[in-house]
């Protein structure tokens, strides 16, 4: 939903859109459901995370949450007077994969509601689930559908990073709607709700698309194999002598 | 643990608040968010109750009222959309000064401004009165997963440094001309967030060695210092209690 905005960025100043939810805007026991929801699905994601990332290189993971929350600073303007800050799901999910990037989001989260008071306390289940885990989760699953066109060509990739990203943040704002219709604790109907978080997360995704899809372009451009959604895509390098015959 | 960045909420202290442990004030602060939550939106009265049990505490943890409302206003936007509700809210419709707002609406957006600011004003409590250090500590004696202690921490630890490096990137680029407006203008700025990452990563590579060639095995050395005691527990809790109280009461009158 919306947030003031953080330390300033390249954006315009004014009021920063983004989703994190406050305390109040979900009923307790919606606002609890979603808590459970949240903590098995990030208990899931912690022990599939160590597939990818096996205990000892927990510091690199560490480092790309580091990241996360410094480009969460970045604002960029949508409309006249408001900005919206990247959340960076589809983002890490092409990066490091959507169990490492899903536990990334979550300790971002996690560490905005209890040091920074943003996002409420007890709003921090529906946050990691709208986020962490819905978000993250369908920004990959649309580039792993993607995953030939992204590895055919530069333009394949960009574009299935930006499309991620995209349906990451309309997805993650259909969450909201969702958790709104279950326990909404507002006054408005669920029609105002839904055109309202719908029309206002295309343009932040759109946004978020463009800044995915050109910062997966950059990072492929000089570390092809940081990207995990090539992982395995590319031939692998095999070395030639001189005499022998190439195969 | 390591060096003292301190964050931007934290009001450096020695008050009976500053001193528990972290982890009897992140139940605290969750038990009281919750009780807040749960109120009635219609009892009003406990909502003010709410309101007085922080203030006892901000006068404990020696907290100037005007320095964590000035932060409040990290809330604002939620209030302004608030403020929507009542004239797009459904019927019945009451006057308020000659407006016909909507009452549900009204009753929706009294609910998420109060809960919402009670909520971020809790969350501010926590943040003033603890640092970095102790809230990982907290983390960790809450059983939280090693594996996300570990990234936290390395995470908190070098958050001031890669957000400085990204600062200086985008010094390099305003002195380079670079003046982004408008959305189509971003590429600078998404190849910058590009190299951050490649950047951000290899660091990561480095500490990684780094720690492995001092000995590191995966699982960072425990902090020596105690549970907390009971007494500190009943204490800490005792806003939360009150709390519950209050959450309960609003119920039987509502």
């Amino acid at each position: 939903m919306v947030d003031t905005g953080t330390v300033g960025g390249d954006g315009s100043p004014g009021p920063t859109i983004a989703m994190h939810m406050s305390d109040g805007l979900v009923n307790a026991p919606t606002a609890a459901m979603f808590g459970l929801v949240a903590a098995i699905g990030l208990a899931i994601a912690a022990s599939r995370a160590r597939a990818d990332l096996d205990e000892r290189t927990a510091p690199m993971a560490g480092l790309v949450t580091a990241f996360v929350f410094a480009v969460q600073m970045i604002n960029f303007p949508i409309l006249p007077g408001a900005s919206g800050h990247l959340l960076g799901g589809a983002l890490v999910a092409i990066l490091v994969g959507p169990w490492v990037g899903s536990l990334c989001i979550a300790i971002v989260l996690v560490v905005q509601a209890l040091l920074f008071a943003d996002g409420g306390l007890t709003a921090l289940g529906t946050n990691i689930t709208n986020m962490a885990l819905v978000g993250t989760f369908t920004g990959y699953a649309v580039a792993y559908t993607l995953r030939r066109f992204a590895a055919r060509s530069r333009t394949g990739l960009l574009v299935t990073a930006f499309l991620a990203a995209l349906i990451n943040t309309v997805v993650a704002s259909l969450a909201f709607v969702l958790e709104y219709a279950i326990g909404g604790a507002g006054g408005a109907g669920l029609g105002t709700v839904f055109a309202l978080m719908t029309g206002l997360h295309v343009l932040v995704g759109i946004g978020e698309g463009i800044i995915t899809a050109a910062t997966v372009g950059a990072v492929a451009a000089v570390r092809p194999d940081l990207v995990y959604l090539l992982r395995g895509t590319r031939p692998a390098v095999t070395l030639r002598t001189p005499g022998e015959a190439p195969r | 643990m390591g060096a003292g960045h301190a964050h931007p909420l934290y009001l450096p202290g020695h008050s009976p608040v500053h001193r528990l442990p972290a982890e009897v004030k992140i139940v605290a602060a969750l038990l009281g968010a919750i009780c807040v939550v749960a109120t009635p939106r219609a009892a009003f009265g406990m909502f003010a109750g709410h309101l007085a049990v922080l203030a006892v505490v901000w006068g404990i943890a020696r907290i100037p009222p005007g320095w964590i409302l000035r932060r409040a206003v990290i809330e604002l936007p939620f209030v302004v959309l608030a403020v929507l509700l009542p004239v797009t809210g459904p019927d019945p419709r009451i006057d308020v000064l000659g407006v016909a707002l909507s009452q549900p609406g009204l009753l929706g957006a009294w609910n998420i401004i109060v809960k919402g600011t009670l909520g971020v004003l809790i969350s501010l409590t926590l943040a003033a009165t603890t640092p970095l250090r102790d809230l990982l500590l907290g983390m960790q004696r809450l059983r939280a997963p090693a594996l996300v202690v570990t990234i936290a921490t390395l995470m908190l630890r070098y958050t001031d440094l890669i957000v400085a490096e990204a600062g200086r990137m985008r010094r390099a680029r305003l002195s380079r001309g670079h003046d982004p407006r408008f959305l189509w203008q971003v590429g600078a700025t998404a190849r910058g967030v590009g190299a951050l990452f490649v950047r951000a990563y290899e660091r990561g590579e480095r500490v990684h060695l780094a720690m492995l060639s001092r000995g590191f095995d995966g699982a960072l050395p425990h902090a020596a210092e105690g549970a907390p005691s009971r007494r500190q527990w009943a204490t800490g809790l005792a806003p939360a209690g009150v709390a519950v109280l209050l959450a309960a009461a609003g119920w039987s009158v509502a």
